[in-house]
Parts: structure tokens; C-alpha cells; sequence
């Protein structure tokens, strides 16, 4: 059956109060003999000024190529991406251009994502350069001032490079060069995963105290639903390119309605070793999405599926104030 | 019980071009047969070469003093041949990352199979055998198809289940488990260590579980050593460390956790600043520099592992919980 256009934008906010609408997104990839993967299969989302989304998934759901598809990298294959009022997936290149100091990206490995050869003065100062801002003594108080503000000391740090640093602080590095240009926009790829328990949460507050300073609005990507709860204003839940479910961290982890944000919930590892196992622990791992499963993606690792689960794919409808979900069968 | 793996005053230092780099210091640890045991730090901390150390796997710039006794045997008092021997049948390890630890050229099966032709001089066809029925114990889907494929056609939690077979193939009695599950999703994670507890019952298996997550050892772990800038700070039954815990710096690593009872645009909990730097000695506590509690005799004396009445060890003067 097929997707109609209504049925997943109940969740969405009148387009005039937000900085980024997007509707029905797709984004292929063709692996060529005729297979095609939709990694993201019309998901639809928006962001207010100010806010922070969480998309929350396991590996393979799309949260990462929907993040990347916001940024046009590589363009979606369908759906509109309204952001600050335009269409960008409608722009010249030239006109995209100009939007995309708007919109930057943090990633997940931040050893990789900055260049070995590079001191850190010339990996933060790149973009300013490329975009020609101010001159060579204004861009240098510019590195200063961000090296700063993630809470690096400039005298020592600039000349370094990046295999001095630990992954903590080469992620506040990828930070201050991501600010650079001043976005509205911040994605956040898993910027804590690669890191320690203890260095993750240093990293969180920082992303907040910039969200603060810098007036940004953010998009978390993260498969660990503890790491988001602090920071984001609301958190959607991805399964094999699908949103399974859009709410509020308080009400999602005290009330989650998707038998499969409950098991997320359960998996997290909770210091306490009197604590039982978790009897919703997940069985097997999300099927193949060259080859998704007929009617709601999640029915064969689902507890409460039935014969409707096969046949009709659920829609997101409203299930509490700001709290939707796409299950014919939600948890009460 | 025996003892299966017991290190005594074990150091380990590096030569690097800044001077001698002190990885591991003076640690000491006791494990049964068929215990298990976590040994919980951050990046840095010595754990993984402690763990490496104890298999024989040092670097040859390493320096090492103290014993390292595995199952009765001294392990540096053996020659390399030797050492070889215990690997497998004796001690097994597996690594954070699945992907870089298997041949990404060669099929699941021979990967599987190569530990049972060497070290047990199985038959092609017996190895084969006790290949599918090692990937249907990691509840690997469809076994004998597994054999066939590359690691590349696997997910990261698959190729952690065959990375586990593999090193479960020789019946060990010891499995090293190094960050087992950090690159792998949440779901993944719980299942995975669900399965490593498992199959050490079953096995009567000891087991050593090195992380940087105290919410991974909770559950699955009998005992937990927290170490810091190579030192043991903490030891203690895992029930004890987390009814009582005695040290600071382990607190300050419980609290950095994220949690889901953590409300909403609130402030984590960090530990400020960071390690100390391992080619400086210092002569004082090593985490006092961080430690909220730390008062002036912790920044001038080195505090020795003190040891209750209960058999808790910490290192600290003034630790949590005392009467001041």
C-alpha cells in the first residue's frame, strides 16, 4: 500500500513558527542490479528556534543518513526541506551555497574529521578563510575566541595537531571550527559515542553552554536514549528509515507508546547490580532493509504484533499532548 | 577455588621519546576459576595493557616486573612457544572492534575453524562441526550459511558474536573481553552481554571484562577493580563497590553516567580537569588534582591500597563514607 502524505505530519507545527520543516523525506540509495535501499522513507519533521531534537535509533534506521540529507549531502531523493522560509532542496548550487554556513555538522569520530596535517589554528580558521571573514588578524582573534569558548587554551593549542589531543578535546576542536561561521543550524552525528562515560557528559554540557551562547538550535543523533535525555527538548524514534515516535524525554521515558522505544529504554545499562535483566531485551536485529517487513517495520521483533501488523502500515497519531506514535497497538 | 589468573605487583612501563612512560603500577589482582571480573577506567588508565600484559601481548618496547601467574604458571618464566601454547585453550581475548579484529578477506568458517585444526588438531570436516555448532551457541542465525560469509556482510553485533565464537573455539579457560560491546548499539550491547554471561556459566569460564562503563559491569561481574593512571584505586565484590563505595574518583565516575532519570535540561555531572600526565610522576595522589574532597596532605603523599576488615581495598586518605 502506499504512504499517503497526511498520515505522518500530524506531529508537525505551523511552518511559520519553525526554523526547519521537513515533509516527506526520502532518500535512496541505488546499489545498482536493480536493488534499491530506502534508507529514510518518508519521515517528516520540524525544529522551533532554539530547540534540540534527538533523532534516537540503532545502526542502520537512517538517522544518520537523514541527518546528512538535511544538508543536501548527498540531496534526498524526494520531500521538501524548508529551512529559514526556502526550499533548499529547490536551489541552484550556487544559491545552496550560501545557505550552507547556516547549517554545519559535527561528527561522530573526531580524530578522523579533522585533518592530521592541520594545526588546530588552521582547521578552525578554514572556514573563515573559504568565506573570506574579515582579515588575517580578525580571523585570528576569531580562532582565539572560539578556541575559548569550547574551553581550550589558544596559547597552547593552536600550533598542535590533532594527534596531541585526546578524543575530548579533538571534539571540542571539531566544535569551535563547526561555530565558525556562526550556524543557526548544529547536527550533531553521535558526537559522544566514540568517547568516555566520563568525558561524554563534558561534552554534552559544552554542547549546551554553545546552544546558550551561540543561539543555536541543535539535532542530536544518538543511539543511546540516556545520553539525549539531558539535552534535548524533544526526541524522535527511528526504525529502518520509519519514525516510530515523537515526544517530550519526560513523558517518552516515563510513558514510552512503541513497544520498540520501550525496548531502547530497557537496554540501557543501569550501574546498579541488584537490578533484574530486563525482560524486554530486544531478540535479534532489525531486518535488512533492502527487504523491509509488509505493514509496521517493527512487527517481527515486536511482542504485540497481530494479522494488522502485517497488512496496514501505522501512521503517527497524536497518543498524548505532544506525544505521538506510530503503532496500531500502543503500550498504554 | 582456585586461582586462575593472579598478578602480583605488576608494573609496566613504555620507552618513549618523552621518557619512560608508567602504564601500569604496582597491581595486584586475584582471579578464580570461573569468576569474573571487571576492571573499569577511562582512556588511559592502563587497563587494556594490563589485560595485554597478562596474555603475553606486550609491545617490545614494554618494560614489565612482577609475576603474572596463569593457571599455575609464571607466565614471563615461559618461552614464547610456550606462551603461544596457553593462548586459545588456555587464555582467548576479544577486542573492541570486530571489524578490525577478523580477516575482512576471508570467509566466517576458516577464520572459526583455524583454532581448532592448529591448536586442537581437529579434522577439516570435525572443525567444520564444531564451527556451526559454535556460531549457533553466539545464536548466530542460520549457522552453516554464516560459514560462507565475509565479515563485511555481517552487522557489528554479528561480527562480535563470531569474533566471541572464535575465541570460545578451544574451550578457554580464561576470556579477556576489551571494550567488548563500545562500538556497538545499545540493543546490541545488552545482548551481547547477556550471551558473555551465559556462556560463562555454562562453560564454567573465568572471565575478564575491561570497560570504561561502570553501568556495563553492574550486572555482570563478580568482582571490579577501578583503575586510575595505572593504578588499582578500588576493588571490591561488585555488590560491596556499588553499596559502598570508598573512593572518590569512583563516585565521580558513577555520577558522570548518563541516566535516564536524568531531568531534562539539566547539567551533567563531569569530573573536571585530566589524567595526569603518565611520564611525570607525581608525588602525591594521582587523582587529587580532580577530587573534590582532596586536602593538602593529598596533593604531598601517595596513599597505599588500604585494605577493611571486609576485604574492600581503596586508595585514599580521607575515603567516602569514613567519619572525618
Amino acid at each position: 500500500m502506499t504512504t499517503t502524505f497526511d498520515g505522518n505530519t500530524a506531529h508537525l507545527r505551523p511552518s511559520e513558527q519553525t526554523l526547519l520543516q521537513i515533509k516527506d523525506l526520502v532518500v535512496e540509495f541505488d546499489l545498482g542490479g536493480g536493488r534499491v535501499v530506502k534508507a529514510v522513507s518518508n519521515v517528516s519533521l520540524d525544529l522551533v528556534e532554539g530547540e534540540t531534537l534527538s533523532i534516537v535509533g540503532e545502526s542502520g534506521c537512517g538517522k544518520s543518513t537523514l541527518g546528512k540529507a538535511i544538508l543536501q549531502l548527498p540531496a534526498p531523493t524526494s520531500g521538501s526541506i524548508v529551512f529559514q522560509g526556502t526550499d533548499i532542496t529547490k536551489l541552484s548550487k550556487k544559491d545552496l551555497r550560501n545557505v550552507r554556513p547556516a547549517m554545519q555538522m559535527i561528527f561522530q569520530d573526531p580524530v578522523s574529521s579533522l585533518d592530521p596535517r592541520f594545526p588546530v589554528s588552521r582547521a578552525v580558521e578554514e572556514p573563515l578563510k573559504i568565506w573570506n571573514r574579515g582579515n588575517e588578524m580578525e580571523r585570528s582573534a576569531k580562532v582565539d575566541e572560539l578556541l575559548n569558548s569550547v574551553g581550550l587554551d589558544p596559547a597552547l593549542v593552536r600550533d598542535r595537531r590533532p594527534y596531541e589531543f585526546s578524543g575530548g578535546q579533538c571534539q571540542r576542536i571539531s566544535i569551535a571550527r563547526a561555530l565558525a561561521l556562526e550556524p543557526k543550524l548544529l547536527i550533531c552525528d553521535e558526537p559522544v559515542s566514540a568517547l568516555d562515560v566520563s568525558v561524554q557528559a563534558q561534552i554534552l554540557n559544552l554542547l549546551q553552554d554553545m546552544k546558550e551562547a551561540y543561539g543555536l538550535t541543535l539535532i542530536f543523533i544518538s543511539h543511546d536514549l540516556a545520553v539525549v535525555k539531558a539535552v534535548s527538548t524533544r526526541i524522535m524514534v527511528m526504525y529502518l528509515g520509519k519514525v516510530c515516535e515523537i515526544a517530550t524525554p519526560d513523558e517518552l521515558y516515563s510513558n514510552p507508546k512503541h513497544h520498540y522505544t520501550s525496548a531502547l529504554v530497557g537496554s540501557v545499562p543501569v550501574p546498579d547490580p541488584e537490578r533484574k535483566i530486563s525482560a524486554t531485551l530486544l531478540e535479534g536485529e532489525p531486518p535488512s532493509p533492502l527487504d523491509p517487513p509488509s505493514g509496521c517495520r517493527f512487527r517481527t521483533r515486536c511482542p504485540a504484533a497481530t494479522e494488522l501488523c502485517a497488512t496496514e502500515e501505522p501512521m503517527l497519531r497524536l497518543a498524548a499532548d505532544g506525544h505521538y506514535v506510530a503503532c496500531h497497538h500502543p503500550r498504554d | 577455588m582456585t586461582s586462575m589468573l593472579k598478578l602480583e605487583n605488576l608494573e609496566i612501563s613504555f620507552a618513549t621519546n618523552r621518557g619512560s612512560l608508567h602504564a601500569v603500577k604496582g597491581v595486584s589482582l586475584d582471579i578464580d576459576a570461573g569468576e569474573s571480573i571487571g576492571i573499569v577506567g577511562e582512556s588511559g588508565s592502563g587497563k587494556t595493557v594490563l589485560s595485554r600484559a597478562s596474555m603475553g601481548l606486550l609491545a617490545p618496547t614494554a618494560t614489565r616486573t612482577g609475576t603474572v601467574t596463569f593457571d599455575g604458571k609464571e607466565i614471563s618464566s615461559l618461552s614464547r612457544e610456550e606462551v603461544r601454547e596457553t593462548w586459545g585453550t588456555g587464555m582467548a581475548m576479544i577486542f573492541q572492534d570486530p571489524m578490525t579484529a577478523l580477516n575482512p578477506v576471508r570467509r566466517i568458517g576458516p577464520q572459526i575453524m583455524e583454532g581448532l585444526t592448529v591448536r586442537l588438531g581437529m579434522s577439516k570436516a570435525d572443525a567444520r562441526k564444531r564451527a556451526i555448532e559454535l556460531l549457533g551457541r553466539v545464536r548466530i542465525p542460520d549457522p552453516e550459511q554464516a560459514l560462507n560469509k565475509f565479515p563485511g556482510q555481517l552487522s557489528g553485533g554479528m561480527r562480535q558474536r563470531v569474533m566471541i565464537a572464535i575465541a570460545l573455539a578451544c574451550n578457554p579457560k580464561l576470556l579477556f573481553a576489551d571494550e567488548p560491546t563500545t562500538a556497538l548499539d545499545v540493543t546490541v550491547q545488552a545482548q551481547i552481554l547477556q550471551l558473555l554471561s551465559e556462556l560463562r556459566k555454562e562453560l564454567n569460564m573465568s572471565m575478564v571484562l575491561v570497560t570504561h562503563d561502570l553501568g556495563v559491569v553492574a550486572g555482570h561481574t563478580d568482582k571490579i577493580a577501578v583503575m586510575y593512571a595505572g593504578e588499582v584505586v578500588e576493588y571490591a565484590t561488585t555488590k560491596d563497590l556499588f553499596a559502598r563505595m570508598r573512593m572518590p574518583y569512583t563516585e565521580a565516575l558513577m555520577k558522570s553516567i548518563p541516566r535516564l532519570s536524568t531531568p531534562s535540561g539539566s547539567r551533567l555531572p563531569v569530573i573536571e580537569g585530566r589524567l595526569p600526565d603518565p611520564t611525570k610522576p607525581e608525588p602525591g595522589c594521582l587523582f587529587a588534582s580532580r577530587c573534590p574532597y582532596a586536602q593538602e596532605k593529598c596533593h604531598t603523599q601517595h596513599p597505599d591500597l588500604t585494605t577493611d576488615s571486609d576485604g574492600h581495598q581503596y586508595r585514599c586518605f580521607f575515603p567516602l563514607g569514613a567519619a572525618q
